[in-house]
């Protein structure tokens, strides 16, 4: 018998066996490549926003000039001049005109602003010596990061020959290239194009001509001919002189959270957005939670099977998936163009995203409102209860977690909305921290789409911070949201 | 001014609200009893006051804004006391403040219709301005689009090609990957398992588009144009293929959790009947199950090309703007709601046949949307029924 079963098979089941193992896998390969997707996604973004939370800074002792500063008006002191002086008195060698404002833009524009807050916070400062961290540019802090040009510094071998015959400066070692820079005795060159037999080209002038020993001195090589680049040779030297000095230190970029928008990168922080979208939201939650609650509540408990009910419940959930942009347009006739409301503002946002979020927080509210046992509805009308109390005493109450926890989850993804706020004017440039709800404001999402369009390298680092941020934001909401589900949920 | 006109309105309701429940508490005795708790003598009150107050401050509000928040405090106090003279025992508090509570209900409801009628009505009120510049035969056939350009050009045939064909790509990604994930949960998946993969699928759906859409343009379309470079193709560096991959990963979660719905909607006398007859699993996915579910799926794929259509913010980063008219995945394409952003982010003035296009493509857009909506869920309810 077995055998018979065997010959007629001719290997059927093993076949079938096979696709069956196939198709699983197919299904795992699916999820796997999901899985996939979102942790490369998700590292992508962690990996290029690490620099933004760091930032260099060159901490020196300042003189604070009381000819610059007055003690009775601190505020108005030119504070930016006093750290400028500092920061080019570290190379007293600089005379030029063109390389000394080379090298003051290697300071942010607001170098000064930690030297004023500390003086105006205590006046006595003025006329004494005080250690500051001063901002640097953004290019600056790319450089000492690593992250623009790629630099290679390595030691050089065996003695070096440095001459000088009054005027030019002629260098002699192994291993000398045209293009790169020697950083020997406290002075720079770099070796000339025709190699080190012409004079080098001298950046900062050296203690004293003499043999520097093996190990002394240091070479530094760049990936890419200088024109290209965005910090030059010079610059290069300045930064690396200070950072062999001690001075460039790295710290915790807490402007990134304490500014609004800046043009410049190394100033622009999220702080101005966060709030705009704390309004914005406010608003959402304000509006849409009440009038969704009663919706639900109405649609679930109240309303009569009737032709209108029906249009309303089509209607709802036709307009859960209206796209968003779509909404933006009538924000943008309606809030804007009919009723006249100023554009821009966290008011006009926060009811453009409620009308969005209104069909979310009633369907999960009415969900909810199903889920209390109709046993409830009895007791409460078997003891005299009227539909009303019965609904608003006891029903609401308890469906209370289950209407908390989608409304947060509406939320969390309204935080992240962005298109339809572009139409009602929320993408302008705004330095200012808004203070109200009818303030101009950026919300945090256009706050990204705004940063990633811009060219400079650092602002893209900024941009995928800006996301980490609102990430974690949505993610604690989420947190919250299954805690609470956890926390109140019941089994009847 | 309006500060000061709420809370003194706050402060009207509230002594309202406990004048009145006073006066009814003050009426109960050991031998009256109240048809309505002192409560609702209060509850009805306060609501009256705030309701008449707000009323009367919104019609006089722009008419005559100095003595617009006076008269609304007064017509308040009036409707208050109007009710507080009415306060005895017999009457009936509760019942009228449930009939405004109904009322209130009901008006809730109803600004779920009034969304969808100021859509409809503002959409089609600037789209109908724009057809009587430019004709309607000439806007859906003309194969060139250049708003900008003197004079502007609005053919709508290639933000229809680009907008299809980000979508077929997207669904070319999303539906295979969401269909086999969603069967495999649904069917094969352990406890474990599902405990693994459905927080990453609910984090992807949880993923705002605007992060998509930096993912898109920094690193999938850098990443698309080097392969294509090492195949020797010319890839450009805002290829719609870029734009569609990430589309369609945004989509696997959406096809992944309605298919899986519907899966699991089908009976288990289905399957058993099928491995009785000695079928294996997937031949009783293939077989049984899939063509049992298909509607539902079909409508679930459905949702997602609506949802595809109507994506913002990945196609505006990481799409093009120039319209072409072509069918190759490696090239730049835009699609409508590119074009609506840019065309309305900037200046706006309502009368340019420029921002009026804008809402023409809304227009579009949102009748194509709501057609397929209104079939997926037609198709979910047939299904539904078919089984329950």
């Amino acid at each position: 018998m077995t055998e018979l079963s065997k010959k007629s098979d001719g290997g059927l089941i093993a076949r079938r066996y096979a696709s069956e193992k196939r198709f699983r896998m197919y299904g795992v390969f699916a999820l796997s490549l999901t899985t996939v997707f979102l942790a490369v996604l998700l590292a992508d973004i962690v990996w290029r926003s690490l620099p933004a939370f760091t930032q260099y800074h060159a901490v020196l002792n300042v003189m604070v000039d009381p000819s610059k500063v007055e003690a009775s008006n601190p505020a108005a002191g030119d504070f930016e001049g006093i750290v400028k002086d500092a920061w080019r008195g570290q190379f007293p060698s600089v005379q030029s005109r063109a390389d000394r404002r080379l090298l003051t833009s290697l300071l942010s524009n607001a170098a000064g602003g930690e030297l004023r807050r500390r003086v105006i916070a205590d006046p006595s400062l003025i006329g004494k010596d005080v250690t500051v961290p001063l901002l640097l540019s953004d290019d600056a802090d790319l450089f000492l990061k690593g992250l623009s040009t790629g630099v290679e510094r390595s030691d050089g071998k065996g003695p070096l020959q440095i001459r000088s015959d009054g005027e030019n400066f002629f260098l002699s070692g192994q291993g000398l290239n045209p293009g790169q820079i020697v950083l020997a005795d406290g002075g720079a060159f770099k070796i000339a194009p025709e190699g080190d037999a012409s004079p080098a080209e001298v950046i900062v002038a050296p203690g004293s001509t003499a043999e520097v020993g093996e190990g002394k001195w240091q070479l530094l090589t760049f990936d890419a001919a200088q024109d290209t680049r965005k910090i030059g040779d010079r610059e290069a030297v300045w930064l690396e002189m200070l950072r062999e000095k001690g001075i460039m230190k790295r710290e915790i970029a807490w402007n990134f959270f304490l500014n609004g928008d800046s043009r410049e990168a190394e100033q622009a922080g999220i702080l101005g957005s966060i709030l705009g979208s704390l309004m914005v939201v406010f608003v959402t939650v304000a509006v849409s939670l009440p009038i969704g609650v009663a919706a639900a509540i109405y649609l679930e408990e109240f309303a009569p099977k009737n032709r209108l009910t029906e249009i309303i419940e089509v209607n709802i959930n036709n307009l859960a998936a209206v796209p968003s942009i779509i909404f933006g347009l009538l924000g943008l006739a309606v809030f804007l163009g009919f009723f006249g409301m100023p554009r821009s503002v966290p008011l006009v946002g926060g009811l453009v995203i409620a009308l969005m979020s209104l069909p979310t927080i009633i369907i999960a509210s009415r969900a909810a409102v199903r889920a209390v046992p109709p046993s409830i509805r009895e007791a409460a009308l078997g003891v005299g209860a009227s539909k009303q109390q019965a609904v608003f005493h006891h029903v609401l109450p308890l469906a209370m977690p289950g209407i908390m926890t989608g409304t947060i989850l509406a939320v969390a993804s309204a935080i992240g909305e962005t298109a339809p706020l572009l139409l009602i004017g929320m993408v302008a440039f705004i330095v200012d921290i808004p203070t109200g709800f009818l303030d101009t404001a950026t919300v945090l999402p256009v706050q990204i789409y705004l940063w990633s369009d811009l060219p400079e390298k650092a602002f893209e680092a900024r941009t995928a911070a800006a996301i980490v941020v609102l990430l974690l934001i949505m993610l604690i909401l989420n947190a919250f949201a299954i805690y609470l589900r956890k926390k109140f949920e019941r089994r009847w | 001014m309006n500060m000061i006109f709420f809370l003194l309105l706050c402060l009207l309701v509230l002594g309202t609200y406990y004048a009145g429940r006073q006066r009814a508490a003050g009426m109960r005795n050991g031998t009256t009893l109240l048809h309505s708790l002192p409560n609702y003598h209060g509850l009805l009150l306060g609501t009256a006051a705030l309701l008449v107050g707000l009323f009367v401050y919104a019609a006089l509000a722009s008419a005559m804004p100095a003595i617009a928040p006076w008269a609304a405090l007064a017509a308040a106090a009036a409707s208050a006391y109007a009710f507080f003279t009415k306060i005895s025992p017999d009457f009936r508090a509760r019942n009228l403040f449930e009939r405004i509570t109904l009322g209130l209900l009901v008006a809730c409801s109803a600004v779920a219709i009034l969304t969808t009628l100021g859509i409809v009505l503002s959409v089609l009120f600037e789209t109908g301005r724009f057809f009587k510049e430019v004709s309607v035969f000439e806007f859906f056939t003309g194969l060139r689009w250049a708003p900008t350009g003197t004079p502007p050009v609005f053919g709508f045939i290639p933000l229809l090609a680009g907008t299809l064909l980000i979508t077929l790509i997207a669904i070319c990604v999303a539906g295979p990957l969401g269909l086999l994930s969603a069967i495999y949960m649904a069917e094969y998946a352990t406890p474990t398992t599902r405990s693994i993969f459905k927080p990453v699928l609910e984090m992807l759906t949880g993923i705002p588009t605007v992060v998509l859409g930096f993912f898109a343009a920094l690193s999938v379309a850098p990443f698309v144009r080097n392969s294509g470079e090492f195949m020797g193709l010319a890839v450009s560096s805002e290829s719609a293929l870029a734009a569609g991959l990430v589309i369609g990963m945004m989509l696997i979660p959406v096809i992944s959790s309605l298919s899986d719905d519907v899966i699991n909607a089908v009976p288990q006398s289905m399957r058993d009947g099928s491995y009785a007859m000695g079928a294996t699993k997937s031949e009783t996915i293939k077989r049984v199950i899939l063509p049992a579910a298909l509607p539902g799926i079909v409508s679930a794929f459905i949702l997602a090309v609506s949802r595809a259509l109507g994506e913002t913010m990945i196609v505006v980063m990481a799409a093009g703007l120039a319209a072409n008219l072509t069918a190759n995945p490696l090239s730049s394409v835009t699609t409508m709601t590119v074009q609506i952003a840019m065309l309305l982010v900037g200046d706006h003035e309502f009368d340019s046949a420029k921002t009026l296009a804008a809402f023409a493509l809304g227009f579009v857009l949102f009748i194509f949307t709501l057609i397929l909506n209104f079939i997926a869920l037609r198709l979910v309810q047939k299904y539904k029924e078919q089984y329950d």
